[in-house]
């Protein structure tokens, strides 16, 4: 495969769509597929139908932000409630796309295909972007990417669905381990994907300040150990670049 | 506004209802924040000072979410006590660090100290 651009980009595409595909059989993905177990569960203990969960997955397609979704259904919370605190869960999604959107565009690439790809950004994808895009030709990344982002979304869908119809058949033990993933695993991939000391510092500071603002009823916890602690954290990083 | 996801256009949605819950205050709610990462990702510079805090904000919020899932949880894992959470926690980002930052090692190691502790306290 030639490293230019502009070379039969029809079947090139079709290709590389392909080859991203295959991505599915990886470690993040499998992780990803047996954390969604978890959301399947919580979804039907919370009282969610079974397409209503199917729905989230396909609709929202951000894990942390479903469960706080079906944590605010399950305390009744209203409309407007619920959106801020779903929007507040989901900020990060506008440093990690606009992070995204150098590293796959092309200068003829148009808005819309951006627009509708980005739902597809999510943690794991983020992640495996900037582990395999580097490597690959400019006009590569977008049906790579997508190849692997829209599988990965289709089969946790799917994943979603059987594991709220197996949900009644578990020990309480099990369905507890099964959610368990959901918090360390996007704990270990956070730390992971952490590029910069700021990033370290504000997982730290975010890991005590989110509980410890929940645990005295502060209004808009999230808010607030978002722009508190992402703010102490980036003035330590800027701290530390300026001591060394 | 005031409307809960049971109630919500109930009169004349009927069961789609819900449905149109999840798309205004789940898929409205996420995706604004993409939508929003494509147009600043035309214009913010990747090494610039100011991404650099955005990045620190959203990575301290997601934090403050992981945190809460661990010590707040809601369903079958509010049955495991707080202290054994934590301890899975702490021991599984231990491994993960140890095994190179391995997410897999990390993960499981936090999995079996979390079903080890059940066992021995169930039995």
């Amino acid at each position: 495969m030639s490293s230019e651009h502009g070379d039969e980009p029809q079947i090139s595409s079709i290709i590389w769509f392909a080859r991203g595909t295959a991505g599915i059989a990886s470690v993040p993905a499998l992780i990803l597929m047996v954390t969604f177990i978890g959301f399947g569960v919580l979804c039907r203990e919370s009282g969610l139908s079974l397409g209503q969960a199917v729905f989230m997955t396909a609709a929202i397609w951000a894990l942390p932000s479903q469960v706080v979704l079906v944590s605010s259904v399950a305390s009744g919370a209203s409309l407007l409630a619920t959106w801020i605190a779903v929007a507040l869960s989901a900020v990060r999604f506008t440093p990690m796309v606009a992070a995204w959107v150098p590293m796959v565009r092309q200068p003829e690439t148009p808005r819309w295909r951006l627009l509708v790809l980005s739902h597809f950004v999510a943690i794991t994808a983020w992640v495996w972007s900037f582990l395999k895009l580097p490597a690959l030709p400019r006009s590569a990344r977008i049906p790579y990417f997508a190849g692997f982002a829209v599988t990965l979304s289709v089969c946790n869908i799917s994943v979603t669905a059987a594991s709220f119809l197996l949900a009644g058949a578990l020990p309480v033990e099990a369905a507890a381990a099964l959610f368990f993933l959901t918090p360390i695993y996007f704990l270990t991939a956070l730390s992971a994907a952490a590029r910069i000391a700021a990033e370290r510092y504000a997982l730290v500071i975010g890991l005590v300040l989110g509980p410890l603002l929940f645990w005295f009823d502060v209004g808009l916890d999230l808010l607030w150990a978002g722009l508190g602690g992402g703010t102490m954290a980036w003035l330590a990083g800027r701290l530390r670049r300026h001591q060394a | 506004m005031t409307a809960t996801f049971q109630t919500l256009g109930q009169d004349w949605a009927g069961d789609f209802g819900p449905y149109l819950f999840i798309l205004l205050a789940g898929t409205l709610a996420t995706d604004i924040w993409r939508w929003l990462g494509v147009l600043i990702g035309n214009r913010l510079r990747d090494d610039s000072e100011a991404l650099n805090w955005v990045r620190a904000v959203a990575t301290a919020l997601i934090a403050a979410v992981i945190g809460n899932l661990i010590l707040f949880p809601a369903g079958a894992l509010a049955s495991a006590p707080v202290a054994l959470r934590i301890a899975a926690a702490v021991l599984g980002w231990g491994a993960f660090m140890a095994a190179r930052q391995n997410i897999l090692v990390g993960v499981v190691a936090a999995e079996l100290v979390l079903i080890g502790g059940f066992v021995i306290i169930g039995g």
